[in-house]
């Protein structure tokens, strides 16, 4: 009987502990298929590529990802840039130096800059700082099932702005109606008579930051706002775990070597304890 | 070691009699790994292995952690980053002892719970129970504090309500607050104080456990059918023993490496699965997170904190018999640690003379209920405090006390237990064929 409750409880532990990662409101996440989620999921060399080209292009107006080195451009498992791109692409920054006293142009050694806007959030950890997925009822089974959803999250923000819900025709001024972004306010007129939100998502500050064909890819890719999505948030991903793919190799090896071991402990328990014990019998 | 009879280490050589003589340090280990085990344990047994291992892992890991960690507001998150993307391996180290804790607390609660219901508590082990409890205790402070080092927003706001809870003490709550965070408020005295003692408590936590091991080395280990091992002669004992190395090393052995099969699978593939993803975004004095939740293991105490709430009859009468010294927040603060208190207590709380919960049929459905109590306590931590989780937690919390205090007490006097076998051997041999039925 132990026994049964103990892995009914080593599961239900394992489980359970996504409960820490529910949170309020309904909000429409979608879950996107990348091409890195799963133990043997990789990014994909070319997609961080035009991800860097949106984030340049589009975020990096407002946002920063002040704990990203430049240099880690050209590292493999991320978007893998020739040295020379990586200078050049570091070079378009002003960064002040504090020995010189003086601006000079980015190496490849700074940082990306800081937000530039005041209350934008900076991006570098934004794929592991939020969750796409939640419950049902704070079990964290899709968690478990789908992944926390970070990167799902971004792409599902980006690029789920709709026109205002009926219950609000005119939204909140200054702010924009996103289904998929849940922190944000929601006007009275939408909320039922216990205060709770009729709607799905809220309002948030940022306006809507792409347009179909806004970026135009160096690789000639689909640049509707669904792919510049995609893209950016696998960027952004990589930008929060960049080392994600040496970490599952990582965890492979481990995975691969310890069932070797598992075996091989076994067998010699096994060959240890037949000296003295014998098959079991079969009773209750 | 005392105890169970058994054969002694004999220094043979010149050199270990020279060493004998003056430090006895190999026979220690001798009858350290040589310890007659009964032979009957089952694989609820492992666990102590796995927690040596966490310990040691989560030691090892940290020194290195710290070679590159710095403890100050303006830089630990920055730090904890330049670990995961520039340390070499650093990723890894990270999350090793990170997802390190959750393993750590995973065992601990399925060791304690395996004393639960095993009885192993009972006399004459109850030492080995009460330091088992300063242990966990130990740990909890440990996991704690070294959860607040990454300065994330679940970290700062964690370590607010924490602390707290001490400010809710009557009278002298306040002063014992700051003298914990060294100030008004969470800040780098508190970090720094917090990191000092992150390092210090797991050498403490090694201590106790030497202690542990020597206690229950003394008592000799329980078992699946609580029946003592003979001892009267070593001949006896040896029939319903086997020594530890290489039987229960091996087994546990295997055992350490399958959990770690898993383990490194978490690691490798969803390391930040029992994360909160509020602590990737760093700590902010002006922002309180919607929902501040502390990790999964110290959900179910903080699901009791906060379930005695003012509107309860026992805090309402609490408060009016104490002239209102006792509040709802210094209520659910005794609540929290008395839960833990209960459990420390139960072997004497425990008035059944049947050990194991193996031969209690009574017994057997409340402690059911208790493993599944804990679950509910644990989901229940993390949800809102509104209806109907109020209730659910109010409820779940009830029963934790009601097993220790009336539920453990009755059943040794209303319960009556099935037969025990005589001996460990006879369990044993009615469980498995004789390997060596010609002899």
């Amino acid at each position: 009987m132990f026994r049964k409750i103990a892995i009914s409880a080593v599961s239900a532990l394992v489980l359970g502990a996504g409960a820490a990662m529910a949170a309020g409101a309904e909000a429409h996440v979608e879950d996107v298929a990348f091409s890195f989620e799963g133990p043997f999921g990789k990014f994909d060399e070319h997609q961080l590529q035009r991800g860097l080209q949106v984030y340049t292009e589009v975020c990096a107006a407002c946002h920063g990802m002040k704990f990203v080195p430049i240099r880690s451009l050209a590292d493999a498992g991320g978007p893998h840039l020739p040295e020379d791109q990586v200078r050049a692409y570091a070079a378009q920054f002003d960064v002040f130096d504090a020995e010189l006293g003086d601006t000079r142009p980015g190496k490849p050694t700074d940082h990306f800059p800081q937000s530039g806007l005041e209350g934008a959030p900076d991006l570098s950890l934004m794929a592991k700082a939020r969750a796409g997925f939640h419950g049902p009822a704070g079990t964290g089974i899709n968690q478990f099932i789908k992944g926390i959803g970070g990167p799902e999250y971004i792409y599902s923000v980006i690029s789920h702005y709709e026109e205002n819900p009926e219950c609000a025709p005119d939204g909140i001024d200054g702010f924009y109606y996103n289904t998929a972004f849940a922190a944000g306010g929601v006007p009275d007129s939408c909320k039922d008579e216990h205060g709770l939100s009729t709607i799905a998502g809220s309002w948030i500050a940022m306006p809507p930051p792409l347009s179909d064909g806004q970026v135009e890819y160096a690789d000639g890719h689909d640049n509707d706002v669904h792919h510049m999505a995609e893209d950016v948030s696998a960027f952004l991903m990589w930008a929060a775990e960049p080392k994600m793919m040496a970490r599952k190799q990582a965890g492979f090896t481990a995975v691969i070597f310890l069932t070797i071991l598992s075996v091989l402990l076994y067998l010699t328990n096994k060959r240890i304890w037949s000296a003295v014990k014998g098959p079991k019998k079969n009773h209750n | 070691m005392a105890g169970i009879p058994h054969d002694h280490y004999e220094p043979t050589t010149g050199g270990e009699k020279w060493l004998h003589k003056r430090l006895p340090i190999v026979g220690l280990l001798y009858d350290t790994l040589t310890i007659p085990t009964p032979k009957n344990l089952n694989w609820m047994w492992i666990w102590g292995i796995v927690l040596t291992f966490c310990l040691v892992m989560q030691i090892v890991t940290g020194i290195v952690l710290a070679m590159h960690y710095t403890p100050h507001v303006d830089l630990a998150f920055a730090s904890v980053e330049h670990i995961t993307r520039n340390v070499n391996g650093g990723y890894m180290l990270r999350y090793l002892h990170a997802n390190g804790a959750s393993l750590f607390f995973i065992a601990v609660y399925l060791h304690i719970f395996r004393g639960l219901y095993y009885g192993s508590y009972k006399a004459p082990r109850e030492v080995t129970w009460i330091i088992g409890m300063l242990i966990y205790l130990a740990m909890m402070g440990t996991a704690f504090m070294g959860y607040v080092l990454p300065w994330g927003q679940m970290s700062f706001w964690g370590a607010t309500v924490i602390t707290g809870l001490f400010g809710a003490i009557p009278g002298i709550g306040e002063s014992i607050q700051t003298w914990l965070l060294g100030g008004p408020a969470v800040d780098n005295a508190t970090l720094n104080r917090f990191f000092s003692l992150h390092y210090l408590l797991p050498f403490v936590i090694a201590a106790l456990v030497a202690i542990h091991i020597w206690a229950f080395h003394t008592t000799g280990n329980n078992n699946p059918t609580g029946v003592e091992v003979r001892r009267t002669s070593k001949a006896e004992a040896e029939k319903d023993t086997l020594p530890f190395w290489p039987y229960f090393v091996m087994k546990d052995l295997f055992a350490l490496a399958v959990i770690m099969v898993i383990f490194f699978a978490i690691v490798g593939f969803m390391p930040n699965y029992l994360g909160n993803p509020d602590n990737y975004i760093e700590a902010n004095p002006l922002a309180t997170p919607a929902h501040i939740v502390p990790e999964w293991y110290f959900l179910p105490f903080y699901a009791i904190l906060r379930a005695f709430t003012a509107d309860v009859w026992v805090v309402q009468l609490t408060s009016f018999v104490t002239f209102g010294i006792v509040d709802a927040k210094f209520f659910g603060v005794l609540a929290m640690f008395g839960a833990i208190a209960v459990m420390a207590l139960a072997p004497w709380l425990d008035t059944s003379s049947v050990r194991s919960g193996r031969y209690r049929p009574m017994f057997k459905m409340w402690f059911l209920l208790l493993c599944i109590d804990f679950m509910v306590l644990m989901w229940v931590g993390a949800r809102p405090a509104e209806f109907p989780y109020d209730w659910i937690s109010l409820i779940a919390s009830a029963y934790w006390f009601a097993y220790f205090l009336v539920i453990l007490p009755l059943l040794g006097v209303i319960e009556k237990p099935q037969a025990t076998p005589a001996t460990i051997e006879e369990d044993f041999k009615s469980h498995y064929a004789d390997p060596n039925p010609a002899e």
